[in-house]
């Protein structure tokens, strides 16, 4: 039967457990690196010293997560926490492709690699209808024009434009 | 007036022109979207309003900040969804307005609504400049960092219920602002030899991640949903008419919106809330509230909208923002080296009139374009889910790369998005963060500063605004930890159904003492785990 503890508490039940022990183990480990990864000056101010707030705000996850872990209605994983961890894992696959899109629009260019990814990614997600990806390339078109062409953002020209003709090399690096 | 006109001279600019369009409508538009909201879009338009004018990006960020609240009515009011968080409460009574037929009457009601918070808040701030460029100058180190300490403060106990997780999520953002090289002994700190970590967390990545990627994630893993649209017929004007039959509901909601809207952490739920409260009590028709009641429409939208410029006043004043949107801006501050702060208000106080005239200007703007043009900006909300977070996610990529064109800020951004992603799984807050790093900043250097002329602890508190903000620091604390006792009375007092008995350990064991004594309660015992050992034998 639900308690009235559970019954208050915001949020789902699946995956609480095991972020707030994740959560206090990463600060634990961090508290611990303390004295490596920070340093103690001589001649000093307690409070000008380089470890003081480092120190305090591990110290405050280290007892917040406890705490907190400490009034979780649930003390056991069930199958169903494990369940969300997966849904969690899941989205590394779009974190991927983000990657992938990163990875390529230096060596092939911001526009060439746009005009692939926003297509491919509403195939993946299922859009096959002949409008939606027609969409997704003027999307992807246009994003390249108002952000590199029109604002001027700082997004490098692709490796590949360098076998491009005089003039339209320096258009592409500049605009596209 | 000499302040009025040089204010109107910074805006006489054509680039300030289009941003306030740009971002009105654009606003809007985010707004009308459910999924975007103005976080994501803020978080990706911030390194693009770098190479601006401070006064042309500031404008963009305030406009998309302002109208998205115009624009987060629509869905709202028509399908039930807010197009914002701050929108929820609009859902109350506008969707059951569209229920009845009268879509037309609710949407130009929250326009009015929202147009008159706005407005009202603007005047309201305009007029109590002067008052502030003279309380400014009295905050100096230990003040300021009193008040950045408030702040956090107030962002973790606002949420009721987590104030526990949240105050850990607060920690890891003043923990990972700490990061890199330290700017005055130069030694590293947590960067484990790399020389990416040298140079600190960006905190425009953080956003990004913990915002718009995170955002586009629980996008892309969604469901798209069948939405089905109210026809509009007719004009839009009716709302500013019916405002005017509510003055004592719309004004009091706008001064709630702008208190509100200047305590840092507080932001418009709270102004929401109190002036709903509030119009519910006094009105003549309290039943209607939830079921379409006009009063109760204008008391959330005129908050809501109330509470931008007001959000201003911490950031323009101390330099301390309020919250994450505010956060985001204050970046666009530093790479312009413009210092918000009491030095903005004595030196460039045109510069912050200018910022409030924009904003009004900006009202007016958002209000004639959706009196025109809601019938075809309805459509917007028809995107299917799964394809605005593929949109989101490419337009993330602007925003990460080019702040320094780095495959590891991608890399840390999507870590962060994945991390924002579990904690909207989780329904935890993703701003104490943000909050915790910005704030953090401030707080290690103005202690340091702070604490030079400090001989004995009590000195720190001498100075009387310092001894105000100590003071609301403990009222706060108390008040937070009374509400944390009275809560979990109230949980034991429900678990145990019973209010006149004591909730004591002693006072259990003693009621219960025939039940452990007995060999009636042994043989009972026996049965229930018998039966509770066949039901678990069941899975």
């Amino acid at each position: 039967m639900t308690t009235e503890k559970e019954r208050r508490f915001v949020g789902q039940r699946r995956g609480q457990l095991i972020f707030a022990l994740a959560f206090l183990l990463v600060s634990v480990i961090l508290l611990s690196l303390i004295g490596e990864q920070t340093r103690w000056v001589n001649k000093t101010k307690f409070f000008a010293q380089p470890r003081f707030w480092p120190a305090v705000s591990l110290g405050l996850m280290v007892l917040f997560g406890a705490l907190h872990l400490r009034r979780l209605p649930w003390w056991k994983n069930t199958r169903y926490d494990w369940w969300e961890v997966r849904k969690w894992a899941a989205v590394l696959e779009y974190a991927g492709w983000f990657m992938a899109y990163v990875i390529l629009v230096p060596v092939i260019g911001y526009l060439p690699v746009t005009l692939v990814f926003v297509p491919a990614l509403s195939w993946r997600m299922g859009y096959r209808s002949r409008q939606m990806l027609w969409i997704s390339a003027v999307f992807a078109v246009l994003v390249v024009i108002l952000f590199k062409g029109l604002l001027s953002v700082k997004i490098p020209g692709g490796m590949i434009y360098e076998y491009l003709p005089g003039a339209l090399r320096s258009f592409f690096i500049l605009y596209l | 007036m000499d302040l009025l006109i040089s204010a109107i001279e910074i805006l006489m600019r054509w680039d300030v022109a289009l941003a306030l369009l740009a971002g009105s409508v654009g606003g809007v538009l985010i707004g009308a979207i459910p999924g975007v909201g103005p976080a994501v879009a803020i978080a990706i338009l911030l390194p693009a309003t770098f190479s601006m004018d401070p006064i042309v990006g500031l404008t963009v960020l305030l406009g998309i900040y302002g109208s998205s609240m115009y624009g987060g009515a629509i869905p709202a009011i028509l399908i039930n969804t807010p197009g914002t968080a701050v929108n929820a409460l609009t859902t109350y009574d506008g969707y059951p307005m569209t229920a009845r037929g009268e879509p037309r009457r609710a949407l130009s009601l929250a326009y009015s609504a929202s147009f008159f918070g706005g407005i009202f808040s603007v005047i309201c701030l305009i007029l109590f400049a002067p008052v502030l460029a003279k309380i400014a100058p009295m905050f100096g180190s230990r003040e300021i960092f009193l008040a950045a300490l408030l702040g956090l403060l107030l962002v973790v106990v606002a949420h009721r219920g987590q104030a526990l997780i949240a105050g850990g999520l607060a920690a890891f953002g003043i923990f990972l602002q700490t990061i890199g090289l330290e700017p005055v002994k130069y030694s590293q700190r947590y960067t484990f030899g790399s020389d990416f970590l040298g140079g600190g967390i960006n905190l425009i990545v953080v956003v990004l991640g913990l915002f718009a990627l995170s955002q586009a994630f629980v996008l892309l893993t969604d469901e798209d949903e069948k939405i089905r649209l109210t026809k509009l017929r007719g004009g839009m004007f009716q709302g500013l008419r019916e405002l005017g039959r509510h003055p004592r509901v719309a004004s009091v909601s706008a001064a709630f919106g702008v208190l509100m809207g200047m305590i840092p952490g507080v932001g418009e739920f709270t102004a929401q809330f109190m002036s709903y409260t509030y119009a519910q009590r006094t009105s003549k028709r309290p039943q209607d509230f939830g079921r379409g009641s006009s009063e109760g429409l204008i008391a959330a939208e005129t908050a809501n909208n109330a509470v931008p410029a007001a959000a201003m006043v911490p950031l323009l004043a101390l330099g301390i923002p309020g919250e994450a949107l505010t956060a985001m801006m204050l970046s666009v501050f530093y790479v312009h080296n413009v210092v918000p702060g009491p030095g903005l208000f004595q030196n460039q106080m045109d510069f912050v009139v200018a910022l409030y005239l924009a904003l009004l200007v900006l009202n007016v703007l958002v209000l004639v374009f959706l009196l025109f043009a809601t019938r075809s900006l309805i459509q917007v909300v028809r995107i299917p889910n799964r394809f605005l977070g593929v949109c989101i996610l490419t337009l993330s990529f602007v925003g990460v790369y080019s702040l320094r064109n780095s495959a590891a800020d991608c890399v840390m951004a999507a870590v962060f998005g994945v991390l924002g992603y579990i904690l909207k799984r989780l329904s935890m807050p993703s701003v104490p963060i943000v909050l915790g790093m910005v704030l953090g900043g401030i707080m290690e250097v103005k202690l340091r500063a702070g604490m030079a002329r400090v001989k004995e602890p009590l000195d720190f508190i001498d100075r009387p605004v310092a001894f105000i903000l100590f003071l609301i620091i403990i009222v706060v604390l108390a008040i937070h930890v009374r509400r944390v006792l009275l809560d979990r009375k109230e949980v034991k007092e429900a678990e145990w159904q019973t209010k006149n008995s004591s909730t004591r350990f002693g006072r259990l064991m003693l009621r219960r003492r025939n039940s452990f004594l007995k060999d009636r309660g042994k043989v009972v015992r026996a049965r229930h785990s018998k039966l509770l050992r066949r039901l678990t034998g069941l899975f």
